[in-house]
């Protein structure tokens, strides 16, 4: 049986174009960047090349840009760099819909989370009142929420934490936006962003963090100082190469992947609608193209996804913990959804490759299996 | 062969069952139940757990996922735990997980999933009997788990496969050896999946209830002293009261929780000839029961000989040790699984 791949934003298929580019830089001669002879040379070039590529893409200069070894990686490395070079009295503070790559190292440190409205963004009011209660190093961000698919309002995060505390650095978690957004633009009023290659075609287990110039980082990598100091190891350039292609091809592409798919999300939407009752989608307002979030009256995600799949739908439903074992949203929990609202949570996300059959087999399953969990109950 | 939902806890039983299971032909999928979330060594559901479950469905070829129940296992296998030790009678946390999870809540989602048959790791057997699939005790009396599975209805066994339930738990192991399963020598996973061993049950239940102390008297009402934790003291104890020297053995024959009074007398103050029950229930035709009948009481006690049962009480064949209120009574015929109760 085919399957209809809606899972975009939990990873994306690698587009053949950065097989082929990485493909090229394995099969050819050994070279660590970070060596001195012919080889190593033609490695650095090769790595400074995907530097100023993607440094175009994201609107920054080459020298910004800090390649990690992921998403996560470069969240933990803005928000515990920051803290590595502030005084203790200074913490860190993020919204309460950060990916967990964030959260976490905000939390273990101590720090405050801002609550969310329930419309699904970060509640501009009560970061006032805390920006007002505490002199934070970092204040942190995302641009899409990787749930919901919302656009956070970054501008005005900004502009609250420049007009209080002139010292603090912005971060934003960009890793849901690259594909969608004309990130150059969007995140220009941060000091630290956050980029993942597998969310837009590249592969998994390389990242970036783009440093504004000024902006002081204690490293959380130590070892060969790679990465001006910021990051040590050996740089994977072949990932690297990657994640700079797939970056430049999905910025090439933007507006027409954006305008095609935006035009599936809607058959999906109405399609469901048509067909389906008792559910509604998540939040309100902008919302990146590929992004379906719906919450289901009378289910729960686990059977939901299973029966899903067994109609040739792979989809999600909020996040899940490394066991792949099923736990509410913080999200959702974060939005004010009970326990039960929120464990009736279905992401369906839309990516290129996506087709019109893909959409007609979704609003033909996902009713279907709702229905039968419902009559089960 | 029908399609088979195997419950893989990631020990060794129930890989060798999950293996058994793709031998005998059947189409079978994996899954693991996260059950507890919190803090265990002693059980399950730890994150390593999983993954070898998951490692031994890879090794298999078969599928695998992962359900959270945890939700409804505290609700209804926690919960009560607690509430049990508070109001002094003693739970019974595996047979209320077997009830509410495994083979309630499991056996539904296979429903809505299309799987007809589901299948456990449980040292026991199912044997066929004038047309009805009844429960036995496993190959391994060391390890027999009848005792535990014991509320399953005909509609429940007539659904379930225990692939290990014929073999000794060595040969499972040889078994787990020949699949070539690292969980081979896993050891067996001891006492209450969700209690932690440092502290135990009195670190659990004191951090969720106030534990009381209470005063200890004779069987003539005599004080002889106070204990800590009064709740925790269960009938037929010995160990951990301190009652000075002297007079020997004496073990708790009673306790009365509304005034936090633990009664202490010799053997002989314990020894009943019959046991009162809450409905006794038959899970096969009572008049189809004959030859050797014979009672249960606890998970790894041995088999008591019973005169007769009726429906508020156990006649044993000669006195026996009073049953803590709230522990299981299984009645077996030989090897198989007859009827239940709850001690009053």
């Amino acid at each position: 049986m085919t399957v209809s791949y809606l899972d975009h934003a939990a990873t994306t298929p690698v587009r053949p174009e950065v097989v082929e580019a990485m493909v090229e830089v394995m099969s050819g001669p050994a070279g660590n960047p970070s060596g001195s002879h012919a080889a190593a040379r033609a490695a650095m070039r090769r790595l400074d090349a995907a530097r100023s590529a993607f440094a175009e893409v994201v609107g920054a200069h080459p020298n910004e840009v800090v390649f990690t070894g992921g998403g996560s990686e470069a969240d933990n490395l803005a928000i515990r760099g920051v803290l590595g070079r502030s005084a203790p009295d200074r913490p860190a503070v993020c919204s309460a819909l950060e990916h967990h790559a964030v959260l976490e190292p905000v939390e273990v440190s101590g720090g405050r989370t801002v609550a969310v409205t329930a419309d699904g963004r970060i509640d501009l009011a009560d970061l006032e009142r805390v920006l007002d209660a505490v002199h934070p190093s970092v204040v942190s961000t995302m641009l899409v929420n990787n749930e919901t698919g919302l656009v956070q309002p970054l501008d005005e995060v900004a502009q609250i934490v420049r007009d209080r505390h002139p010292d603090a650095v912005v971060h934003t978690d960009a890793v849901q936006a690259l594909r969608w957004l004309d990130v150059a633009t969007r995140t220009a009023v941060a000091d630290l962003v956050s980029y993942a290659g597998h969310k837009f075609g590249g592969p998994a287990g390389v990242g970036a963090l783009v440093v504004r110039n000024g902006v002081e980082l204690d490293p959380i990598v130590r070892g060969g100082g790679q990465e001006q100091g910021r990051r040590s190891g050996t740089q994977n350039v072949a990932g690297i190469v990657g994640m700079s292609v797939a970056a430049t091809l999905a910025a090439a592409e933007r507006d027409a992947i954006v305008a095609r798919v935006s035009g599936l999300r809607i058959r999906l939407v109405e399609g469901l609608r048509s067909r389906l009752d008792g559910w509604s989608e998540t939040g309100s307002g902008e919302r990146v193209a590929g992004m379906a979030h719906l919450c289901i009256d009378g289910v729960t995600a686990e059977p939901l996804l299973l029966l899903l799949e067994q109609g040739g739908v792979l989809a999600s439903a909020a996040s899940s913990c490394s066991s792949g074992a099923m736990h509410p949203s913080h999200v959702l929990a974060a939005m004010g959804y009970d326990r039960t609202r929120a464990s009736g949570s279905l992401r369906l996300s839309i990516g290129p490759t996506t087709t019109e059959a893909d959409i007609d087999r979704a609003v033909q399953v996902v009713p279907d299996a709702v229905e039968r969990i419902r009559a089960a109950a | 062969m029908s399609r088979l939902l195997v419950a893989m806890s990631g020990g060794v039983d129930s890989s060798v069952a999950a293996a058994l299971a793709v031998e005998a032909g059947h189409q079978v999928t994996g899954v693991t139940l996260k059950l507890w979330g919190g803090e265990s060594d002693s059980g399950c559901c730890s994150v390593s757990d999983v993954e070898d479950a998951r490692r031994v469905a890879h090794q298999l070829g078969i599928d695998h996922h992962v359900f959270n129940f945890g939700e409804d296992f505290e609700r209804h296998v926690v919960d009560p735990f607690v509430d049990a030790w508070a109001n002094g009678t003693t739970p019974n946390p595996c047979v209320e997980c077997n009830r509410h999870i495994k083979f309630d809540l499991l056996l539904r989602r296979a429903d809505l999933l299309g799987f007809e048959t589901i299948a456990t790791g449980h040292h026991a057997r199912l044997v066929e009997h004038a047309g009805e699939r009844r429960l036995a005790r496993g190959a391994d009396a060391a390890k027999d788990q009848s005792y535990v599975l014991h509320m399953l209805g005909a509609e429940q066994r007539a659904r379930l496969e225990l692939p290990v339930g014929h073999l000794t738990k060595a040969e499972v192991r040889a078994e787990a050896e020949r699949f070539g399963f690292d969980t081979a020598a896993k050891p067996d996973s001891q006492d209450v999946c969700f209690i932690h061993s440092d502290g135990g049950k009195a670190k659990f239940l004191g951090d969720r209830i106030p534990l009381r102390s209470g005063r200890i008297v004779d069987t003539e009402g005599t004080e002889l002293g106070t204990v800590e934790r009064v709740q925790l003291v269960t009938i037929g104890q010995r160990k951990g009261l301190d009652l000075g020297g002297g007079q020997g053995r004496r073990y708790v024959v009673d306790t009365d929780p509304s005034t936090d009074t633990v009664v202490v007398g010799d053997r002989a103050a314990l020894l009943r000839a019959e046991q009162p029950v809450e409905a006794w229930q038959w899970v096969v035709d009572p008049d189809l029961v004959g030859g050797e009948l014979a009672a249960q009481v606890s998970a790894h006690g041995g088999p008591r000989a019973v005169a007769s049962i009726e429906a508020d009480r156990v006649v044993w064949a000669e006195s026996e040790q009073r049953v803590a209120p709230g522990q299981a009574i299984v009645g077996y015929d030989g090897d198989t699984v007859v009827g239940w109760g709850l001690a009053a």
